[in-house]
């Protein structure tokens, strides 16, 4: 069953130098379930595709059909519905409130969706190895901890979707690792749909799935 | 959603007291200034309102004694009689209270307490049937007389039957004046005919008591708006920096899928909570205020004014109201344009550790435009002022265009520094401190702002004092000053001056109308005593010759201004006719006067006797009045010692400007404040700066060091730049503000010493404010050093 159809995406950007095209007629499509890696160098328009994908910015032109709803047609207040519900995003600098203990952070989006689930959120936190800061703050953790904090939060409203942008670019190897196994791990429990930006060639081999773009197009 | 959200959003604060602290004392001591004001002025007008409800004296025209003594009741008689339509009155100090003998047969309608209230017995006022009428508070002052309660009577004061006031008062058949009612009939017989002794003292809109202190409500209305204005920064910074702060949060909440319109209408609310909690707390700050100045405000009024003010204060609802309103005025003010910056904040803006010195280089530029506008503004202003409105719209532009301009002229002041710096830790405190200026330039406008205000107003308060001292010197030249009963005395004084080589100057006036202003004419001597002493504005070389001679008048400044006379213009007094040669400053006086020669006055006005007199005493007063008394049989209380003048004078004038030395010196503690606030909320953001220069060797004690010299020199050069600023506030004070409201101008002095005592307590303002920060710095432990590379993996 078809999650995310993605049809002739397009997107440019205005920079000093003129108007600067990050994306030329991209076309993907993702299953229910399924895991997917975007690659490319850096400007390839990776990140630029997530983003309209999680609704955090509109296309120029062309179709994203999410779980039967056409992106294109939301106004603001759609597309803040469809973050808090239907798509969950992970992202690189881990982005916790830092001023809530890290058992809000992690209950927070469920919390904001309505769909708390105290019992879930415990998993999250037990699986995530995070049981023993829950009544710290995201400043006195190390980076791999807040990025497992952040993967928990993702995933404790039970997403459709899970977009990952470099969710390890900032940890070391060894971290980076553990974060990513924890991550499959719950994401294909979940049976939610997974698309992760990576540079890394050896995280996107670990995904059923690996879509190249290279200077705005699918290479 | 909203309540998840909301929390969210709450517990930054948590996080953050100081910057709650910060936000909340902020808001709460500019509100605290503001209704404190307003509490101090609602309740003088309150106090006028009720004095003006009890007896409207001012509105009507009186027959006084010309020696201003009291003067029996058949004179009363006599005078209805002949169809004069007047009312007797009579008042007198009762147990401390000001009691008031009435009329209420003959006083006009609606004056006095027959009117008042609905328990009155009126057979029994008018029958003197022992009844006082006082409000609650002044009963309880009354023993030994039945009173009955009106609440709408002044504080101090009580009103009685007149037959019962002259027996309190102990002073049967005596009256003090004769009210004259507005529809006189026809045909009177002339005054000088029936009761000659008798002089008419019209009723004088421009003196009226709320008219006078309008002026000195307005002097508080202004510092009231510039302590609001000092808070209303350091809110704005707090405000700016927490929204700075939480832009990472802000970004993550909509990320996560919080609505853009719910997100800023959940600030909002936030904001607006914590504007009613400061504003609670502020107007009953304002209270504790109002009510340890309000006693000096009535004295200030008694004193200045004769406007009985009560010493004690009420809460009134009118200014909760305007306390809390002015709180969310201002929270919205000061956090309009930060909820307007996060509306405006894309999505996926990349978070930016330097965004407020980036957007503070991005203002810098319209800043500087807004502030050359509006000091452009505010020197045409200074050439066109010629009223309240335009003479307030001058302060205005002037205090916020040269506010606006502060960050820029130090960030040029900076640069200059920097680029002449020697060495690496002089080029990094420079660089450095030019980074923080954008995170304390609204705190250092405060500073500035207050810093100008108390230059201004000490300037003008010293002003006056100098002034005035030397105005009374001036005018109480004469070491004895005697009033007589009688053509008798006056001729027993007279003879008794020559006998002694003491010279006798008659002080003798009537009252006119002058270019369609009311005036007093004075009848003058020709003597050094005028040529030596006065001081004119304006005159002709030969003012005093000219005028001595009958060829010509001076009149006081208030005269010139009102009536548009200048050197040279004609003024006409009865028959006469002549021009003004000089315009001497005569301040305190609401009244135009005019000096005319003694032979042309008593020429004019030959009904009017001088019954008071100035006498150049050349050795020892007090022998004089002994052998005075004694020879002429004129009492010492007839008598007033020179220096007994003066000291009352003086003490009236050192307690006028009492309040407003008070709310400086709050100002400069509010200003203090904004700076230890701001060093404090910009602390925790310090750690990533500073970390590398202590990485690269620099002790935790030197930054500490360095953190405080640089908030001294920031205090020094913001000072530095505040003293143009307040001299030019002094200026516009004494020679717009003043004039407009008063109606005279005052020279200005300056007092290098007092500036530099000023400029030592913003230092140490400065230096107390940035202690603590700077020793916190300095006990930072290396593991928090250390966390800013560590999280930057």
């Amino acid at each position: 069953m078809t999650l995310l159809t993605v049809e002739n995406l397009t997107k440019t950007f205005a920079t000093a130098d003129g108007p600067f095209p990050v994306l030329r007629g991209v076309s993907l499509t993702l299953a229910a379930g399924e895991s997917l890696a975007l690659t490319g160098e850096s400007g390839s328009g990776k990140s630029t595709l997530l983003h309209l994908i999680g609704g955090l910015d509109r296309a120029d032109a062309g179709r994203i059909v999410l779980d039967g709803q056409d992106i294109a047609s939301l106004d603001d207040a759609g597309r803040a519905a469809l973050r808090r519900g239907t798509v969950g995003v992970v992202f690189q600098q881990f982005n916790l409130i830092p001023s809530l203990k890290i058992a809000d952070n992690i209950a927070f989006q469920a919390r904001l969706a309505g769909r708390h689930d105290a019992a879930w959120c415990a998993t999250l936190a037990d699986r995530m190895g995070l049981t023993d800061h829950l009544r710290k703050y995201p400043e006195q953790l190390s980076g791999g901890q807040q990025q497992r904090v952040a993967i928990a939060r993702t995933l404790a409203p039970r997403p459709k979707l899970v977009l990952a942008d470099e969710p390890t670019g900032n940890l070391d190897e060894t971290t980076a690792a553990t974060v990513m196994d924890l991550m499959l791990g719950l994401v294909a429990e979940t049976g939610a749909g997974l698309l992760m930006v990576t540079h890394s060639q050896a995280l996107a081999g670990r995904l059923q799935r690996r879509l190249h773009l290279r200077a705005g197009q699918v290479a | 959603m909203t309540r998840v959200a909301f929390a969210a959003l709450l517990s930054h604060w948590g996080r953050n007291p100081v910057q709650l602290f910060t936000l909340l004392a902020g808001l709460a001591l500019a509100t605290g200034l503001w209704s404190g004001v307003q509490a101090i002025n609602a309740e003088a007008r309150a106090s006028y309102d009720a004095a003006a409800s009890t007896l409207d004296e001012g509105r009507y025209d009186r027959l006084v004694a010309r020696d201003g003594a009291a003067f029996g009741q058949d004179v009363f008689v006599t005078l209805r009689r002949a169809g004069w339509l007047v009312s007797p009155m009579l008042s007198g100090d009762l147990d401390g209270v000001r009691l008031i003998g009435i009329d209420a047969l003959t006083a006009p309608a609606g004056m006095g307490p027959v009117t008042l209230g609905g328990d009155v017995n009126l057979a029994a006022f008018l029958t003197g049937g022992n009844q006082v009428f006082a409000n609650a508070l002044t009963a309880s002052r009354l023993d030994g007389v039945d009173v009955l309660i009106s609440p709408d009577l002044a504080d101090h004061t009580a009103v009685a039957d007149i037959g019962m006031a002259q027996r309190l008062l102990d002073r049967a058949g005596r009256i003090d004046s004769l009210l004259v009612l507005p529809d006189q009939p026809r045909d009177l017989p002339p005054l000088a005919q029936i009761a000659p002794d008798l002089t008419l003292q019209p009723a004088q809109g421009g003196t009226d008591i709320a008219g006078l202190t309008d002026s000195f409500h307005l002097n508080l209305t202004a510092f009231g708006l510039l302590s609001f204005a000092v808070g209303i920064f350091i809110v704005h910074g707090a405000i700016g920096l927490a929204f700075e702060q939480r832009r990472g949060m802000v970004r993550t909440l909509r990320a996560l899928g919080l609505p853009l319109r719910r997100l800023i209408g959940l600030m909002l609310a936030e904001l607006l909570v914590f504007a009613l909690v400061a504003g609670v707390i502020g107007v009953a700050l304002g209270y504790v205020i109002a009510a340890l100045l309000l006693p000096d405000v009535a004295a200030t009024l008694r004193g200045l004014y004769g406007a009985d003010v009560s010493g004690t204060l009420q809460l009134r609802p009118s200014w909760w109201a305007s306390g809390l309103g002015i709180a969310f005025a201002g929270t919205l003010l000061a956090g309009g344009s930060a909820l307007w910056g996060i509306a405006r904040m894309p999505l996926l803006a990349a978070a930016q550790p330097r965004a407020l010195a980036m957007a503070a280089g991005r203002r810098a530029r319209w800043q500087m435009g807004a502030a050359l506008v509006l000091l452009a503004v505010a020197f045409v202003l200074a050439f066109n002022a010629d009223g309240l409105v335009t003479g307030f719209a001058l302060l205005g532009t002037l205090l916020i265009g040269a506010a606006l301009a502060l960050p820029p002229v130090l960030n040029a002041v900076l640069a200059f520094a920097s680029g002449r710096a020697r060495g690496v830790t002089a080029q990094w405190f420079w660089a450095d401190t030019r980074q923080q200026l954008p995170g304390l330039s609204l705190a250092l406008m405060a500073l500035m702002l207050a810093i100008a205000a108390n230059i201004g107003v000490s300037t003008m308060v010293s002003s006056f004092r100098l002034t005035f001292t030397g105005f009374l010197d001036q005018r109480l030249a004469s070491e004895l000053y005697v009033s007589t009963d009688s053509a008798e005395q006056t001729a027993a004084l007279i003879a008794f001056a020559e006998s002694r080589g003491v010279v006798v100057l008659p002080i003798q006036s009537a009252d006119v109308q002058i270019a369609g202003q009311p005036a007093e004419v004075f009848g003058t001597r020709d003597h050094a005593t005028y040529r030596d002493n006065w001081r004119f504005l304006q005159s002709t070389p030969d003012a005093w010759d000219a005028t001595f001679a009958g060829q010509a008048v001076v009149i006081n400044e208030q005269l010139a201004r009102r009536g548009a006379l200048g050197l040279g213009d004609m003024v006409t007094i009865g028959s006469l006719t002549l021009p003004v040669a000089g315009i001497y400053g005569d301040y305190g006086n609401p009244i135009g006067q005019v000096v005319l020669a003694e032979d042309p006055f008593a020429a004019q006005f030959p009904n009017v006797e001088a019954r008071q007199f100035g006498l150049r005493v050349p050795g020892e007063v007090a022998a004089v009045v002994t052998d005075l008394t004694a020879a002429t049989g004129i009492g010492a209380g007839q008598t007033i010692d020179q220096a007994g003048i003066k000291a009352v004078s003086l003490a009236i004038f050192e307690r006028t400007f009492t309040v407003t030395t008070a709310l400086n010196i709050l100002t400069l503690a509010v200003a203090g404040f904004a700076i230890l606030m701001s060093l404090l909320t910009l602390a925790a953001m310090r750690v990533p700066q500073l970390a590398p220069a202590w990485a690269m060797g620099m002790t935790r004690s030197a930054l500490g060091r360095l953190e405080l010299l640089r908030a001294v020199m920031l205090a020094v050069l913001t000072a530095a730049l505040a003293l143009p600023l307040g001299l030019a506030l002094a200026w516009v004070l004494l020679a717009v503000v003043n004039v407009a409201a008063f109606g005279w101008q005052l020279p200005m002095y300056l007092f290098p010493l007092d500036y530099a005592r000023l400029g030592g307590f913003a230092l140490l303002a400065a230096v107390l404010a940035a202690g603590w920060p700077a020793w916190r710095l300095a006990r930072t432990p290396p593991g928090d050093l250390l966390k800013v590379f560590a999280n930057e993996r």
